[in-house]
């Protein structure tokens, strides 16, 4: 008896689920990262099977291991990737691919860090400055690859790609030559008035590293929101992404819609190094080497459905596993499994229009109507 | 000698060194892209490539007495064996999933390097695969008296190099003189029309991005045979390098040399140009040479692609409902 209530009610949640195809694009999501943390789970047991469990659910609850210390440090690891997932989630909703947020991060990371070192006579207005200064460069990189789209007919991957390294470069080259720290080999320290204030944040999550990245986090998502889904300007470039002749048939301006929304997408990039930056201890280094957290963007923003409160929630998400990663060695894992659990949730993310014909499909069996799919990050 | 010479026969081996694999790879990437499918995961195949390529060279090395150049030898097509397999993902995800292509490509090449450093720092406790041997040959027998060309082509030579130019030569031909290279062909321009002759798409794209896999692999191993004497995850930007020298070479083989050869002596100088003494009176900072590559790959694309020989269809999953 209780079992048949438990399958109607199980049928009634899917015929629900039916009527909304966001959901299924959502079932899909968290099904990519259930796959992505099984992949895990399954080389950890082949590593070392004994410690495999306890590891992998300090990987699952790391954002809790040592209470509101893990929660503010989740946040401080969460706020960068939140920020480089909303930059290639608003490319995506407007129908660009941009994989150039580590070059719009790297060189963002290097105008606030040489404000942050060089520019001490602004005062109390220094950080802000060196925030803007970020958010500048990422958008001026961001912007390169928009104007060859929109003009030259080049694609935005390829370019990105090219400027991707020309960033890195340029990145070693402009510490090298203006902010040198010879002694320890690496950038200078920013002034500590370039360091992004905590306000009351040290005594709410006491011992973390959280700042008010967090706030600027939110702030950004909420007005992402806001310019899509109600605005005049949110809705042509969703148009020009659906379709750029129909966009410009319709008297739309789709070169420059182009070309804002890469600027656009590149001033959050821009914006993520500088928060990465502007903190105490972290040092920016002339390494020829791509910062990673452009491209776990990609995978955020994926996850997140390109929709600006799921890229928050992804993005807080993976501050988490980053968190877990940090307390993994207490097992004798490498952190590299959490970018191995990434990349996988990106490759099934890859897969999601077959996840979802498949949930659209097991649906369709189970109440028997017809289901429509949506692609919900809204890329073709 | 004059000096000039001594710098020529100086330079001609490293700069050869370089072309190789980027050669061999952008030519790897031209068969994928040419059937259809791109393939942005040229830096992740390479890393695959790379890593199981130099374990095995690693347990040759310790546990048996076979000739240097034979361990190199096996090493090589290890890793081609290796990022053939590898690219198997690409390839499903590509062709049979209709995934985002970039997307699937982007998952390798996060994967790869975190996979070759995870199980380096679980085995051997570091980042580092350390190989003993140096597998630079230094003078053919025989062949290096030849004048002119013995010491620019036959000394400071790896066994890769003389593959890579037979390979180069090899998939050349087929693809440019055979039944399977006609259809890789077709398969990147129109697959509709392609199709409607009797060429099974899908079996063709696997080819081609099975081929570009094997040839990124190879790379990888190549790389870190002609650059290191370790393997630390990494090839340094080689794959997206090889990519830029598929764009600059407009996708035909021939121009794909040119292109590798200008990127190659471009890498050369970046290391070397403080010995020679044009490039150390300008004292540029090296950081300049190595962006260049990248900056006239721009150039062109911003000024051919009104006109580009890039692949009609490449990027497009293949939809037999759509015309």
């Amino acid at each position: 008896m209780k079992q048949a209530e438990q399958a109607t009610l199980w049928i009634r949640l899917l015929q629900k689920t039916a009527e909304r195809p966001t959901r299924i694009s959502v079932i899909s999501s968290i099904l990519a990262i259930i796959f992505g943390l099984l992949v895990g789970l399954i080389i950890m047991v082949i590593v070392n099977p004994g410690e495999a469990l306890p590891g992998f659910l300090t990987i699952l609850f790391g954002a809790f291991n040592e209470g509101l210390r893990s929660i503010g440090n989740t946040l401080y690891f969460g706020v960068p990737i939140v920020l480089t997932g909303l930059s290639v989630a608003f490319a995506f909703r407007t129908g660009l691919f941009n994989i150039g947020a580590t070059g719009q991060l790297t060189m963002g990371a290097f105008t606030a860090v040489y404000i942050g070192v060089n520019w001490g006579f602004l005062g109390p207005l220094h950080w802000a400055a060196a925030l803007l200064g970020g958010m500048l460069a990422g958008a001026l990189w961001g912007c390169i690859p928009g104007l060859l789209k929109a003009f030259r007919n080049v694609h935005e991957v390829v370019a990105s790609i090219m400027l991707n390294y020309i960033a890195m470069y340029m990145n070693t080259m402009l510490i090298q030559q203006l902010i040198y720290n010879q002694q320890y080999a690496r950038a200078m320290s920013p002034q500590p008035s370039a360091r992004l204030p905590v306000w009351f944040l040290d005594s709410l999550f006491p011992g973390s590293s959280v700042n008010i990245g967090i706030f600027i986090a939110i702030g950004l998502a909420a007005l992402l929101h806001v310019i899509l889904n109600k605005t005049v300007f949110g809705y042509e470039l969703k148009s020009v992404g659906f379709n750029r002749d129909a966009a410009k048939y319709a008297g739309m301006n789709e070169k420059r819609n182009v070309v804002l929304s890469m600027t656009i997408s590149g001033a959050l990039s821009g914006t993520a190094g500088a928060i990465m930056f502007l903190v105490a201890g972290k040092h920016l280094e002339p390494v020829n080497q791509l910062m990673q957290e452009g491209f776990t963007g990609i995978a955020i923003a994926l996850l997140g459905l390109s929709a600006p409160v799921g890229v928050f929630l992804a993005g807080i998400f993976y501050g988490g596993l980053e968190q877990g990663g940090y307390y993994l060695q207490l097992y004798d894992f490498m952190p590299e499994i959490i970018d191995i659990i990434i990349s996988v949730i990106i490759y099934f993310s890859a897969l999601s229009l077959f996840l979802q014909k498949f949930v659209a499909g097991y649906i369709r069996q189970k109440i028997g109507a017809e289901v429509e799919i949506q692609e919900g990050s809204g890329i073709k | 000698m004059s000096e000039t010479a001594a710098m020529i026969y100086f330079l001609f081996p490293l700069v050869i060194a370089s072309m190789v694999p980027l050669a061999l790879v952008a030519l790897g990437a031209l068969f994928s892209e040419r059937s259809g499918v791109i393939n942005i995961a040229l830096e992740g195949i390479m890393v695959m490539g790379g890593f199981v390529g130099i374990m095995a060279i690693r347990y040759l090395e310790q546990n048996s007495v076979m000739h240097m150049q034979a361990i190199a030898l096996t090493g090589l097509l290890v890793g081609a064996a290796a990022g053939l397999v590898f690219s198997c993902f690409h390839a499903f995800a590509s062709i049979h999933m209709k995934s985002n292509q970039i997307i699937s490509a982007t998952a390798l090449n996060l994967f790869a390097p975190a996979l070759a450093i995870f199980v380096a720092r679980t085995i051997f406790l570091s980042r580092r695969i350390v190989i003993s041997g140096n597998y630079l040959i230094r003078e053919v027998p025989v062949l290096s008296e030849i004048p002119v060309l013995g010491p620019l082509l036959f000394t400071r030579s790896y066994i890769s190099t003389y593959l890579g130019i037979v390979i180069f030569i090899v998939l050349s031909i087929i693809l440019y003189k055979t039944r399977l290279g006609l259809r890789i062909r077709s398969c990147g321009e129109n697959p509709h029309a392609a199709d409607s002759l009797g060429v099974n798409i899908y079996k063709i794209r696997y080819i081609g991005v099975l081929i570009s896999g094997a040839l990124a692999g190879m790379g990888g191993v190549i790389f870190v045979l002609s650059f290191a004497t370790r393997f630390d995850g990494t090839v340094v930007g080689f794959g997206f390098l090889a990519l830029a020298v598929l764009i600059f070479g407009q996708w035909r083989p021939s121009r794909i040399l040119y292109a590798a050869f200008f990127f190659a002596f471009m890498r050369v100088i970046a290391s070397t140009y403080s010995g020679i003494p044009v490039l150390q009176d300008i004292n540029l900072p090296s950081e300049v040479y190595r962006m260049l590559p990248y900056i006239a790959t721009l150039v062109v694309l911003s000024f051919a692609s009104k006109r580009s020989r890039a692949p009609r269809a490449a990027g497009e999953p293949y939809d037999a409902g759509k015309r």
